[in-house]
């Protein structure tokens, strides 16, 4: 029987300041084909990556926020959302793509895939991962 | 750079035969590349490649094969969704072929 390892990819970044947030999610969609269980973080800046309404045509660069909703296909099911740095930056859940992913063992009931968690919360997460890998 | 011939119009490729700009994709072109690539399109062909570029509009993404298949599975039954129906259809890998001919990118994580 392979080990499975749960892996975390931080996401600190604004999506299109830089490359890493668009690279993160791409090394996440190559990483879910190792059967690991992959979840995501989104923290400070990071936050902003999951907001819905995203126009870059102006910035001539990818739209790739549509993905984010393809992540349970690939079943990454859990993106954590620090609540603090949502209230800093003055969003609300309802700021956040509606994010969902189907459960094959639940008649393919559709559950959301945003938890969001408080600090101290987000530590935790931190600390219950065997690989944490920070953009 | 390599190009497509579709009827006197020249559409480039890239080394590996991925069209390099998404907007210039047409069936008739559908039709140049799948001859290139030796399959015979039927209908169930037609279905993936349409398949895969509803996915993209959607998503962004060219889906992993293994998301491809999952994906027809649950949308067209296990009947054509299915690792050994899917490789009948497109030889060389059901994504990275059925992408070609679709006029998407490389699947992400294929190498």
């Amino acid at each position: 029987m392979s080990i499975v390892k749960k892996f975390l990819y931080v996401n600190r970044k604004a999506p299109y300041g830089t490359i890493y947030a668009q690279e993160a999610l791409e090394v996440v969609l190559i990483g879910a084909a190792f059967d690991q269980d992959v979840s995501m973080a989104f923290l400070d800046d990071g936050v902003f990556q999951l907001t819905k309404g995203q126009d870059t045509k102006e910035a001539g660069l990818k739209n790739f926020s549509p993905t984010f909703r393809a992540l349970g296909d690939y079943e990454v099911t859990k993106l954590y959302v620090e609540q603090e740095s949502l209230d800093e930056r003055g969003l609300t859940l309802d700021d956040l793509q509606d994010i969902q992913w189907e459960d094959e063992d639940d008649d393919y009931a559709e559950k959301p895939s945003i938890i969001v968690v408080s600090r101290a919360g987000m530590a935790d997460v931190m600390a219950d991962q065997d690989v944490v890998l920070s953009f | 750079m390599a190009a497509y011939d579709v009827n006197g119009t020249t559409v480039e490729h890239d080394e590996e035969g991925y069209i390099t700009n998404l907007s210039e994709w047409t069936k008739e072109l559908a039709d140049v590349i799948s001859k290139a690539e030796n399959v015979d399109m039927g209908e169930e062909h037609w279905a993936v490649v349409n398949f895969l570029r509803d996915y993209y509009e959607e998503y962004q993404i060219a889906p992993a094969v293994r998301v491809l298949i999952k994906s027809i599975k649950k949308s067209m039954g296990p009947e054509v969704g299915n690792n050994k129906y899917m490789y009948e259809l497109f030889p060389y890998g059901p994504a990275k072929q059925a992408c070609k001919i679709a006029g998407l990118p490389k699947p992400t994580g294929c190498v």
